[in-house]
């Protein structure tokens, strides 16, 4: 039975592709390391936050999709698993951030920290490295064995059937969703907020779980659509699968809209010069620019396509939403992180482009890996009978 | 089942069991060469099953069979019916769509000529025309002008409320709240023949089929 699920020969070609991209990509990332020791790790930072955030919304979709049952969960779990499973080669590459701490996070500084009381009793009680590093390996502890279980138990119940595992899974989700967003936030503070140890924003952690979990989302489609359209998983999938993906999709970027415009609002309406700080630079000159760009490309222009119901229905133009939705995820984190490194004004390097191929290849390459290792669909799973019952009746309301 | 085939044409009920069927006037009965059905005087044909599967299968038949003006009816959403009887279409989303655009508008546009004409206010020393201000309330006029065209719309293309629907009349349509699930092919259907869709939904072996009248 699983054998008749296994991945196309085309992933492993994809695979080795994506391998050369990331050997070559990185060789000349390295070059950059030589030129420009501070410009490498802020693209490498940004780079790193672009892909793990991938692989761990992959792994809040997975959780989601355990808890709320559904065909559309169904038929990307296995993508959502292959995609949890490359957590553990995030974690070894968390180890250039350390060693990099010094060019990347201001609170290294002790001199600049101890101007004010505020800001050196923070660096002394929170934001320093030992602690930094030991509430990083924390949170990895945690996403590596929520991701370890899940997929270990999906394994089982492929080769047992047993009902139980399907049970244990779903109790696994509902505190492990709950957790999940407690560290995603607590990472989002230590990663990317504690750039700018004055400021700070209370939403800013869901804002990372959702742009995560969209980019995670917008993943899972792009690979979706390009399993779909072959053997085997073209006999299960159906429209109706993509058009839930696509409300879903809906959903987050609105959700996103939501709490990115939510902590602005809030920020713009107080107009306190602790907090008006991060925004001023990031709504001036280019970075005002690409603010722009970010309302127009990754809320308005996809919210308005996804309206439609024949576009969600349409693996092919849904892919493409997907692809444009995964470039602004990469430029939205940019305009975050970028402007702490630059205020003054716009500034894009040639290591911030690099720095994402040269990961994206070494993740991509270990993602089609895992794909290939187990069958693309979880066919002892309750749900699977009416998924198999639904591919099989008469198509003629499909149009 | 197997004596339904013995007892055609026994007034407005064709089923198989022998359920008593009463105060209703009885249809002409057929006759020979060619039975003449008032085909005015009624709204359709009307088969009864007893299982979800069953109605969906049958629905889907009925729709291939090239029947049309089709429906069903049961005691609780059935997701593959829409598709079998082939109801593809509605223009409820246009509906929805307009609404929230007229709802979005209406607030942002209440709020600028409330906030810059009618009533300025010096907040803060911040603009009047405040548009993040504005954006929260847009948002929800929006969704509030949309769920009112969602709902009002809903009602207003399935004609109702509707307090006289010939469907009633068939003496086993209350279960369709209970238990029992109903397929009816209108008299409009442009390939209405009374006898033909009579003997045509017999062939889906339903429980029963009953004619509806007007």
């Amino acid at each position: 039975m699983n054998a008749a699920y296994s991945a196309p020969p085309e992933v492993g070609r994809w695979q080795q592709r994506a391998l050369i991209v990331g050997v070559v990509f990185t060789l000349l990332f390295a070059v950059g390391a030589f030129l420009d020791r501070a410009q490498f790790f802020h693209s490498y930072l940004v780079a790193y936050l672009f892909w793990t955030g991938i692989a761990l919304g992959s792994l809040a979709i997975l959780l989601l999709q355990h808890l709320t049952g559904g065909a559309w969960g169904l038929v990307i779990r296995r993508i959502l698993e292959a995609a949890t499973r490359t957590i553990p080669l995030m974690a070894v590459l968390f180890v250039p951030i350390i060693l990099g701490a010094h060019q990347i996070y201001p609170w290294t500084h002790h001199e600049e920290m101890s101007k004010t009381p505020a800001l050196e009793q923070k660096a002394r009680l929170y934001l320093n490295l030992p602690f930094f590093s030991g509430r990083a390996a924390l949170y990895f502890a945690i996403w590596i064995l929520t991701a370890y279980l899940l997929n270990k138990w999906s394994q089982e119940q492929d080769r047992t059937a047993d009902r139980r595992f399907t049970k244990r899974m779903r109790m696994t989700s509902a505190p492990g969703l709950l957790l999940f967003v407690l560290t995603v936030t607590f990472a989002s503070v230590d990663w990317a907020m504690s750039l700018n140890p004055d400021w700070f924003s209370t939403i800013y952690g869901l804002l990372f779980v959702i742009a995560w979990a969209l980019s995670a989302l917008a993943l899972a489609i792009a690979a979706m659509s390009f399993l779909t359209s072959r053997e085997p998983m073209s006999r299960i999938v159906r429209p109706n699968h993509f058009q839930d993906l696509g409300k879903l999709m809906l959903a987050f970027v609105m959700l996103w809209a939501y709490f990115a415009f939510s902590q602005f609002l809030i920020v713009w309406y107080g107009n306190l010069p602790e907090e008006i700080q991060w925004y001023l630079p990031r709504l001036r000159g280019g970075w005002g620019v690409i603010a722009v760009g970010v309302i127009l490309f990754h809320f308005a222009f996809p919210f308005l396509l996804l309206l439609s119901a024949s576009l969600k229905r349409n693996p092919r133009k849904l892919v493409m939403l997907a692809g444009l939705i995964l470039l602004m995820r990469f430029i939205d984190l940019f305009w975050m992180i970028a402007p702490e490194f630059t205020p003054e004004s716009f500034h894009v390097s040639w290591m911030d482009v690099v720095a994402p191929i040269a990961m994206g290849g070494f993740w991509l390459a270990m993602f089609a890996w895992q794909l290939r290792k187990r069958s693309l669909m979880p066919t002892n799973d309750p749900q699977y009978d009416s998924l198999l019952a639904q591919a099989q009746a008469p198509a003629h309301a499909e149009h | 089942m197997a004596d339904e085939k013995d007892k055609p044409g026994s007034g407005e009920e064709y089923g198989a069991d022998d359920i008593e069927i009463s105060a209703s006037p009885r249809l002409p009965l057929p006759t020979s060469p060619r039975p003449r059905v008032p085909v005015s005087s009624l709204y359709g044909v009307m088969a009864e099953f007893d299982n979800p599967s069953h109605l969906v299968a049958a629905a889907r038949r009925t729709y291939e069979a090239g029947y049309r003006r089709i429906n069903g009816y049961s005691p609780y959403p059935i997701e593959e019916l829409w598709e079998a009887i082939g109801f593809h279409h509605t223009r409820l989303p246009l509906i929805v769509l307009i609404g929230g655009i007229i709802g979005g508008l209406g607030g942002f546009l209440m709020q600028y000529y409330l906030s810059v004409f009618d009533y300025p206010l010096n907040v803060g020393g911040k603009p009047f025309n405040s548009w993040p201000a504005f954006i929260p309330i847009t948002f929800e006029t929006t969704i509030l002008s949309a769920a009112f065209a969602a709902v009002f719309g809903m009602l207003a293309l399935n004609k109702l409320p509707q307090p006289y629907h010939p469907v009633f009349n068939a003496p086993n349509f209350r279960l369709a709240t209970r238990d029992h699930f109903f397929l009816v092919i209108e008299a409009n259907d442009p390939l209405y023949d009374h006898d033909e869709v009579v003997l045509f939904m017999k062939s889906l072996e339903p429980k029963e089929v009953t004619d509806v009248e007007v």
